[in-house]
């Protein structure tokens, strides 16, 4: 393998792993090699470091991936030029030949030959190992080996015995050798995109249907969500348009005789979005209270000021429980404590207006988290029509889907006229694009 | 843009002389430093360095250029920084006050005449207002005007706006300016370019890909004795090995902010001046706020500093 396509390979084995390389990088990175050459690892680790990976948990993915791909002796056997071409290639006919002749470089150059025919950089699960050390060993001529095998059974003499056991010891060993290759491949090529693929699956599985071993696994899913979000509303405040301020302009140089020596330029202000949250923590909307507590959390900055109220019967601001460092147990506390009662809405939303009234203003988006199943009670509209007519706008994000909407208990029917949106979210990815939607509103003013 | 680099540039010959040049001006480098500086010069890339604050991101800057023997063009990033403050700028001040002086005297400059002929006097005024004698040049294009090549440090480039982010790509790629009045500027010698961030925010990818990017992270027991020797050359040997020691006790304690290195070194300068001769709980405690600024982080510090001295004792004695 020369030194370009085992970078090429390297560079693929990143970009599995949700490390993109632009090609410009895979360019530099080139580049860079060319200058240090391959001789020593260490350099060739440090040349590619600065011109691969460009944060920090990249750097934690390329320390284990480098060590992992250029472990399998790429570099040795560039070095001495592939001793199995060199001296006549005992691999192609012989394995047997190959496994007894204690050559290890000669023997891990037609792995690596095998490798590539078997195709095994395609791996995508773990459980594929042991399919990819099969076609490996084809690809190693180990049918050749077993027809002898079966020959010398066949032979019934204490040669042919011995022949056999041989035989079957060395297939062993190739085997062996060969899922460790694929295994190791997994790790470099596969793992990654394992990992991935769970995570499209995560996002788009319902919420409701999720079980508890999959929350350690949403945190991060979620993080990465808050920080594609940050990235997209976060820090945008002020810029210069360019546009005179003629009326400051004036009134600074006044002074001056009129002679604009201080001069002022229109600011724009983006502000930043004000959230009030209203949450029906009963039992099964408390899931999605989860993950768009999680949501908010994780948005940290972009996020100016955020006020969480949750309720079921009687209405408490949970606010300051979710400001604290354990965001998880906070969470599982305020579902304990307000998840109790039965569902009462106008009951909530009088709460709502009687004590925190003044949390919303025209610069806050009023959000309800809930499916709007009020047992029969009086659902308020009034007082729902007047907090939103306070707030810039009112998004009702609801579990269920529309069909259900006025269905039995369900007063969504009786709000959605006040809303501006009302949205059904059934999975992170629903809930990604609600939040979208909502930040999208505080654009430059 | 020439194909020779100027002489400057050519004694960063090898990843081993870079290091050995930084460490004569007082930087004490690492492999991957010197590495990612040798590759900047080499493949005239941008280096993007992050890591926490006060770990030296600046001072490599600062220390290059002072090794190389180069201006330092340094420019500190905002929020609200815009071309003007770093690239160019036109001395309005300067044009407004040459104006005035000179409105007294317009009919006598201007003479009589038609309407044509006096507007064809006033355009050969314009050419003079707008020339490089009331241009102010910024550090942008301070250090692409360097005939012998410069350092140009953009620090804290996070803390601008993503529009001058994305206004930076093009001098950093094509290391020109385009001033409308004047025409194209290119640099006579591409600078040595040297972004710091402190991740307050992520930067852009198309940024990150014209760069090349360096780590620098709080730095090993080894590499922290080296750096407070080199800075504060009075301390005492046991002091110092203790101090380091202790400081990297530090940094596994459960924090808002780690102490760094800069803030060991300022810990090592009070103490000096301290004249102390051990780290002892009681000096400890009376100068933990140079270490720590955060009174959370001293409170939480407080009750484990007589295991944190004796472990620092122990560990640098053995």
């Amino acid at each position: 393998m020369t030194g370009t396509a085992a970078l090429a390979g390297f560079v693929s084995a990143l970009r599995s792993a949700d490390v993109s390389v632009s090609p410009a990088e895979a360019i530099d990175a080139a580049g860079a090699l060319a200058v240090v050459g391959y001789t020593d690892k260490g350099l060739v680790k440090s040349a590619l470091r600065p011109a691969l990976c460009k944060s920090t948990e990249d750097g934690a993915v390329f320390d284990r991936l480098f060590e992992l791909y250029f472990s399998r002796a790429a570099f040795s056997s560039t070095g001495d030029a592939a001793p199995g071409e060199a001296d006549g290639a005992p691999a192609e006919g012989d394995l047997l030949a190959l496994v007894n002749s204690g050559d290890e470089a000669a023997l891990a150059t037609a792995l690596e030959r095998a490798g590539e025919a078997a195709r095994v950089k395609d791996i995508r699960f773990s459980t594929q190992t042991a399919f990819y050390a099969q076609k490996m060993l084809k690809a190693l001529g180990v049918e050749a080996m077993e027809a002898d095998l079966l020959e010398a059974l066949q032979a019934r003499t204490p040669e042919g015995e011995a022949r056999a056991k041989e035989i079957i010891d060395a297939r062993r060993a190739v085997l062996k050798r060969a899922r460790e290759y694929t295994e190791r491949q997994y790790e470099v090529f596969g793992s990654g995109r394992t990992q991935t693929f769970r995570e499209e699956i995560l996002a788009g599985k319902s919420i409701g249907a999720l079980d508890r071993a999959d929350y350690a696994r949403m945190r991060p899913l979620v993080e990465k969500m808050a920080k594609r979000l940050s990235a997209k509303y976060g820090r945008r405040r002020k810029m210069k348009t360019g546009a005179l301020d003629v009326r400051r302009t004036v009134r600074a140089n006044a002074g001056l005789g009129g002679v604009p020596f201080n001069v002022h330029w229109k600011k724009r202000a983006r502000d930043r979005a004000k959230l009030v949250v209203l949450c029906d923590v009963s039992g099964s909307v408390a899931q999605y209270v989860r993950f768009l507590l999680l949501l908010l959390h994780c948005l940290g900055e972009t996020v100016e000021d955020l006020r969480a109220f949750a309720f079921s019967g009687h209405l408490g601001e949970i606010t300051d429980d979710l400001n604290t460092d354990g965001f998880e147990g906070a969470v599982e506390q305020i579902l304990r404590r307000y998840g109790m009662g039965s569902t009462d809405y106008g009951q909530a939303l009088q709460g709502l207006e009687a004590n925190h009234s003044s949390a919303i203003d025209r610069q806050t988006s009023f959000i309800v988290l809930g499916d709007g199943r009020s047992n029969y009670g009086d659902p308020c509209t009034d007082i729902f029509s007047r907090l939103a007519a306070r707030a810039k706008q009112t998004i009702w994000l609801c579990p269920e889907p529309p069909a259900l909407w006025g269905s039995g208990d369900s007063e969504m029917p009786s709000y959605r006229p006040y809303c501006d949106v009302v949205a059904n979210v059934s999975s992170l990815t629903d809930l990604e694009r609600a939040l979208d939607r909502i930040l999208a509103r505080y654009g430059v003013a | 843009m020439s194909d020779h680099p100027p002489a400057a540039y050519e004694t960063l010959s090898s990843p081993t002389a870079i290091g050995e040049g930084l460490a004569g001006v007082g930087y004490i480098s690492t492999p991957d430093i010197s590495m990612a500086l040798f590759l900047a010069a080499k493949l005239r890339k941008p280096v993007l360095i992050e890591g926490p604050a006060g770990v030296g991101k600046t001072d490599l800057a600062r220390s290059l250029a002072s090794f190389l023997g180069l201006p330092l063009c340094r420019l500190q990033c905002y929020e609200g920084l815009d071309e003007a403050k770093a690239l160019y700028e036109w001395k309005y001040g300067k044009q407004l006050l040459y104006t005035q002086l000179l409105k007294e005297r317009l009919d006598e400059v201007l003479g009589d005449g038609d309407f044509d002929a006096l507007t064809g006097q006033l355009s050969r005024f314009e050419d003079v207002f707008f020339s490089e004698n009331f241009l102010a040049p910024r550090p942008l294009l301070t250090a692409l005007q360097q005939s012998d090549g410069a350092v140009l440090l953009i620090d804290e480039i996070d803390k601008s706006d993503e529009a001058f982010e994305a206004f930076l790509l093009e001098i950093l790629s094509e290391f020109q300016v385009t001033i409308p009045e004047l025409g194209t500027l290119s640099a006579q010698v591409p600078p040595l370019v040297i972004l710091t961030s402190n991740a307050a925010r992520d930067l852009g990818d198309a940024l990150k890909r014209r760069c090349l990017h360096l780590f620098i992270g709080f730095p090993d027991l080894e590499r922290e004795q080296k750096i407070v020797r080199a800075r504060v050359p009075g301390i005492e040997d046991a002091l110092l090995k203790r101090l380091v020691a202790f400081v990297q006790a530090v940094r596994g304690e459960d924090l808002r902010k780690y102490p760094s290195i800069s803030e060991s070194v300022d810990w090592a300068q009070a103490l000096v001046l301290l004249h102390a001769e051990a780290l002892g709980e009681d000096l400890v405690r009376s100068t933990l706020n140079v270490l720590l600024k955060h009174q959370s982080d001293i409170d939480a510090l407080d009750p484990k500093i007589p295991a944190l001295v004796r472990a620092a004792a122990n560990g640098s004695n053995s």
